[in-house]
Formats: structure tokens, C-alpha cells, sequence
């Protein structure tokens, strides 16, 4: 740790694995619900383990970012934060906002939530993935803007470099493109539209460049390549990543209401969604190949290349496989969407979060890497959730290769409920590859207290 | 990357293409906006059908209910349900939950009014006839 400001970012990373481990649970209790219907119910109704395990998703992954953002920037900017003091408040402010927010989804029907909330003040709940209660998503946005003015604050009086400007121009846009959740017409096409401009240009717009940002910050740090070289990488895969992503929003507005040469600009675009993910596998490769130094981190290295492998997978390979606009209008809905959905979230975003954990954790406990017998737990822990999440992902593929094939292709289309109790098999082996993923997480928690009184990793002294 | 590509020139792609695709995107979608009343059926939208939405975001409907497609995977899609099933077996099923039979995906008692209920059913009705490219491709959903 270079100073000592980048301190503030250790509670947004422990905030974050401890909301994963939430996350992972109530994942399970969905995944047990789709196989035995009653489970926990009435306490915990599927919707509300819905709303908790992607709700949780996103706030630990924002957790993430910003821990990131107040790692790297100081670095990059070769001075410490603006200010701590800030980032430490605005820490406290969204883990209480948050926990809220989730305790009101357990304790509360959802209705009396948003009757609490005012919610016909400006109603804004009760959409996917933004079924915050208004008063969060103020909250939020009061969140964001200190947290971009502290960052902002900091890479202005310090040296710019091309990550912290890619990192600053990501997080800007989340923050922007969020205001569009505050956007909710009667006109549900409407609705749809711009609701579509918080979601899709989120993960397929400016989150990639938080993530290209912090994959090349690693990448100079535990490969000792030549900036130059990598922020050029940088730009082009960024490029590229709005090139294909922003017109690449046409293939959500194939089915709801929009004109239908969305589904000619849907299909084009975001059939070259892939090729920004697969530069980023070659350009992570590349650089560790050409590495000039070596790191004793060498578990930060194996999350930095698994991360470019699987987000090429899971949003890049899973994504195209249902993106034409004519392979869409049978799989659009379907358990296809849930297998992409569950790759690509875990590829890109989970995996570059414990990517930057695992380059900045040691350091912020004070030293440059953990000890072997505690990276190798953690390389193990990559691969139970990794292998997991691969079987998680072909077992809901098979489910929904079934489901669209008897629900919507064969000649006498079958009830969805009918075609659920049908396709069951794969929802158990889904629900079994979760629980594997769940050890592969007690593993990686578990690396964080093992080793920490033996010697750091060293490099090996014959290595160039 | 050879030496002739610089990081200036990377920039400059990267700014320009963003920009330029940024607002292709923003003008196809002002020119949606246009066209859209041809397709939105928004003629149809009453007060009932307002309310109607808002029973359905008050109480999550979304959180296990796909609507054009969009939503939770785990109960049946509701965009065409108004055809599928038609408002009488709608009312009839919403005020029956939960079945309680063993094992079965179970829905939650809302304990909607009767107008609540009878504003989904005309929301179910007006999302049904919006023109949404004759998805899903068969009644079932």
C-alpha cells in the first residue's frame, strides 16, 4: 500500500464478501424452490429470495467498484483521496441504507414496503432489479455523487491517467444511467424502453469499462508491461465494448412493443458483443505472458486471467447463443436467458471484484502477498466456484433447450407449469452444482484466516 | 500492437466512436418514441389500466411472473395470460392463493379489492394488445 488513504477501501471489500455470502444463500433457497415449490413458504415467497439474491448481487458488486475506485485512483493519481473521512461516511450510510432495504424485503410484504416508503409519491418500485423502495434509490444517488466527487476530486489534483479517467468515465455513467430509474410511465412500452437504459447500458455499456479499468491496473501491477502498451489495449477494447454494446440494447426491444428493424440493429450489434470480451482474453493472456517481473500474488493472476476467460463465456459465447433476433423470439423469457445471466454476472463482474480483492486485500493487511498455504486455499476456491458455475450454467441450458423446445417449438406446446415439472432433473443438478459453489465460498472466506502468521509468498529466486 | 498505432490515435476512436454510437443510439430511440403510439396500443390506457399497473409493481408481480418476456422464469408469462385464461379464471385464481398443495410453487394471498383486481385484469387486457411482433410464439407463453 503506497498510502495510506487507500486504507478506506478494506470495509467496502469486506462489506462486499459478506453480502456474497448472502447472495449465494438465498440462491439456494431458489434453487430449492424450483424443485420442491413449497419450500419456505410463506416465510420467504420466491420473489422475495429473488429480489434479496440480485438486489444483494448488486450492492456488493457496487461495494466492489467503489473499493476499487478508492484502491486504485490514489495510485494512479500518486496522492492520497481527497477525502477518507467521506469515503469511511458514505461506507456507513449505504451498508445501513442497504440492510434496510433488504431486512424490509424479508420482514415486510412488499406491498406494505412500498406504502411505507411513499412509493405513490413517485412510484418507482416493483420493477426488475430496481425494486428499491424510492428513498433507497435517492439514497443511492446521494451515495454516488460523494463517491464520484472524492474520486473525482482526487485523479483532478493528481496525475490523470488513462485508467483513472476510464475508471471515472465508468462510473459516471452508472451513475447517470441510473437516474433513468426514476423514470417509470404508465405506458408500460415506455416503462420498458428506458428501464432497458439503466440495465443494458449498465452491464453491457459502462460497467465494462469499470472492469477493463481495473483489469488493467492489475495487469501493470503483477505483470510490470509498459503502461503504454496496456492502456492502448485498454482504449481499443473499450472502443470496441460501446461500438457493439450501445446500438448491441436493440436486442432487448425485439418483443415489447418497439418497430422491428430493432430486431435487424439488435441482432448485428450484439452479435459482436464477443469480440471486446475476447480481446480482453487475449490482451490478459498476452500481457502475463510478456510479463516483465514476477509477482508472489500469484492468486491475484489466476482470478485476473480466469476473469477474461469466463466473461467471454458467459456474456460473450452465452450471450450470442440467443441474441439473434430469430433464435430470441423461441428462447427470449426462458432458462436460456437465467444460464447467460448467471455466466456473464459471474465472469465479468463477480470475478473482477475478487480480482482487485485479491491483488489489494494483502497489501491493505500489510504485505505484498499472502502466504502460500492461504493462496493456494484461494486458488482452490476459484476453481470450486468457477467449475460450479460452469455446471450451474449447462444445467439451466439444458433446462431451457427442453423448456422452449416443449413449451414453444413442438407441435402440441405444453402449459409452462407442465414443461417446469418436466425439466426438474436439471433444476436438482443446478441446485447440487450451487451447493459446490457454496464450498468453493466457505473456501475462499476461509483463506482469508488460514496462513496469516506464515511468511509471505516469495518469488522463486531462479525465475527471470 | 506495432508501433505505428499509437495510444493518441486509440483515444481518439475511443471517444469518437462512443459518441458518435451514443447518439445513433439516443436518435433510434427518439424515432421509436415517435412511432410508437402506431404499436403501444396507448389509446386503451384508462385509469383502470393505471391502476392496474400499479397493483402489479405494489405487489412484485415481477419477482416471479415473466411480462413480455421480461422478469422472474419461475411462473408462467403474463403478457397474453388476459387470452390464455381470460379475466373471470384470473380474478378467480389470484383470490385462491395458496393452493397449499405439497411440493407445488406457491403463489402469495395479496388480499386485492375487487377493483384492484378488476383493473389488473384490464392492464393484463391492454398489454395483451400491444403490438409486440406476435411474441410469444404460441398461447402457451
Amino acid at each position: 500500500m503506497q498510502y495510506q488513504s487507500q486504507a478506506v477501501a478494506k470495509p467496502y471489500f469486506i462489506a462486499a464478501i459478506g453480502l456474497f455470502i448472502g447472495q449465494i444463500l438465498f440462491g439456494l433457497i431458489m434453487g430449492m424452490q424450483y424443485v420442491v415449490g413449497d419450500f419456505l413458504f410463506p416465510e420467504i415467497p420466491f420473489n422475495v429470495a429473488r429480489m434479496v439474491h440480485t438486489n444483494l448481487l448488486i450492492v456488493w458488486l457496487l461495494f466492489g467498484f467503489m473499493g476499487a475506485a478508492y484502491f486504485m485512483v490514489p495510485e494512479e493519481a500518486e496522492r492520497d483521496l481527497f477525502s477518507p473521512k467521506l469515503a469511511l461516511a458514505l461506507f456507513w450510510i449505504f451498508l445501513v441504507a442497504g440492510a434496510l432495504t433488504i431486512l424490509g424485503y424479508l420482514l415486510v410484504p412488499y406491498a406494505a414496503l412500498a406504502e411505507m416508503t411513499h412509493n405513490d409519491l413517485l412510484p418507482t418500485m416493483g420493477r426488475e432489479f430496481l425494486e428499491q423502495p424510492t428513498i433507497t434509490k435517492l439514497g443511492i444517488v446521494v451515495v454516488a455523487l460523494g463517491f464520484l466527487f472524492n474520486i473525482g476530486m482526487t485523479v483532478l489534483k493528481g496525475r490523470k491517467t488513462v485508467i483513472s479517467l476510464v475508471l471515472l468515465l465508468g462510473l459516471l455513467g452508472l451513475a447517470v444511467f441510473f437516474l433513468f430509474s426514476f423514470y417509470n410511465p404508465t405506458n408500460l412500452v415506455l416503462d420498458k424502453i428506458f428501464w432497458w437504459w439503466v440495465v443494458h447500458l449498465w452491464v453491457e455499456g459502462v460497467w465494462e469499462l469499470i472492469l477493463g479499468s481495473i483489469l488493467a491496473f492489475v495487469l501493470i501491477k503483477i505483470t510490470g508491461v509498459d503502461r503504454e502498451v496496456i492502456e492502448k489495449w485498454l482504449y481499443v477494447i473499450i472502443a470496441m465494448v460501446l461500438v457493439t454494446g450501445l446500438l448491441g440494447t436493440g436486442h432487448h426491444y425485439y418483443w415489447i412493443g418497439t418497430p422491428e428493424y430493432w430486431q435487424w440493429i439488435g441482432s448485428v450489434f450484439s452479435a459482436l458483443e464477443p469480440i471486446p470480451f475476447f480481446m480482453m482474453t487475449v490482451f490478459a493472456f498476452n500481457m502475463v505472458n510478456r510479463r516483465r517481473r514476477q509477482h508472489p500474488n500469484k492468486a491475484a493472476t489466476l482470478w485476473a486471467l480466469g476473469c477474461s476467460v469466463m466473461a467471454f463465456l458467459g456474456a460473450g459465447v452465452w450471450g450470442f447463443i440467443h441474441t439473434l433476433s430469430p433464435v430470441n423470439f423461441y428462447t427470449h423469457g426462458s432458462q436460456i436467458t437465467a444460464a447467460h445471466g448467471h455466466m456473464a454476472f459471474y465472469g465479468a463482474y463477480v470475478l473482477i471484484v475478487l480480482t482487485i480483492i485479491s491483488y489489494a486485500m494483502p497489501q491493505l493487511r500489510g504485505r505484498e502477498a499472502n502466504s502460500n498455504r492461504s493462496q493456494v486455499l484461494e486458488m482452490w476456491s476459484f476453481w470450486l466456484m468457477t467449475v460450479s458455475m460452469v455446471f450451474i450454467t449447462l444445467f439451466l441450458t439444458g433446462a431451457g433447450i427442453l423448456q422452449v423446445w416443449l413449451q414453444r417449438v413442438a407441435d402440441n406446446p405444453q402449459p409452462f407449469m407442465v414443461v417446469q415439472d418436466q425439466i426438474s432433473l436439471f433444476y436438482w443438478m443446478r441446485e447440487i452444482a450451487g451447493l459446490f459453489f457454496l464450498i468453493g465460498l466457505i473456501c475462499y472466506v476461509t483463506s482469508f484466516f488460514v496462513g496469516s502468521k506464515e511468511p509471505a509468498a516469495q518469488v522463486a529466486p531462479t525465475t527471470v | 500492437m506495432s508501433t505505428t498505432f499509437t495510444k493518441s490515435m486509440a483515444r481518439n476512436i475511443f471517444y469518437g466512436s462512443a459518441m458518435f454510437f451514443f447518439l445513433l443510439l439516443v436518435g433510434l430511440v427518439f424515432h421509436t418514441t415517435r412511432v410508437l403510439p402506431e404499436r403501444d396500443n396507448r389509446e386503451n390506457i384508462t385509469p383502470a389500466v393505471a391502476l392496474g399497473k400499479k397493483v402489479w409493481e405494489d405487489n412484485n408481480c415481477i419477482g416471479c411472473h415473466t411480462l413480455m418476456g421480461e422478469g422472474a422464469y419461475f411462473a408462467p408469462e403474463l403478457a397474453n395470460v388476459y387470452e390464455r385464461r381470460g379475466p373471470i379464471f384470473i380474478k378467480a385464481w389470484i383470490q385462491a392463493q395458496p393452493t397449499r398443495v405439497e411440493g407445488r410453487r406457491q403463489m402469495p394471498q395479496f388480499n386485492l379489492s375487487e377493483e384492484e383486481l378488476d383493473a389488473l385484469n384490464e392492464f393484463f387486457k391492454w398489454v395483451n394488445e400491444i403490438d409486440d411482433a406476435n411474441w410469444p410464439p404460441n398461447i402457451q407463453g
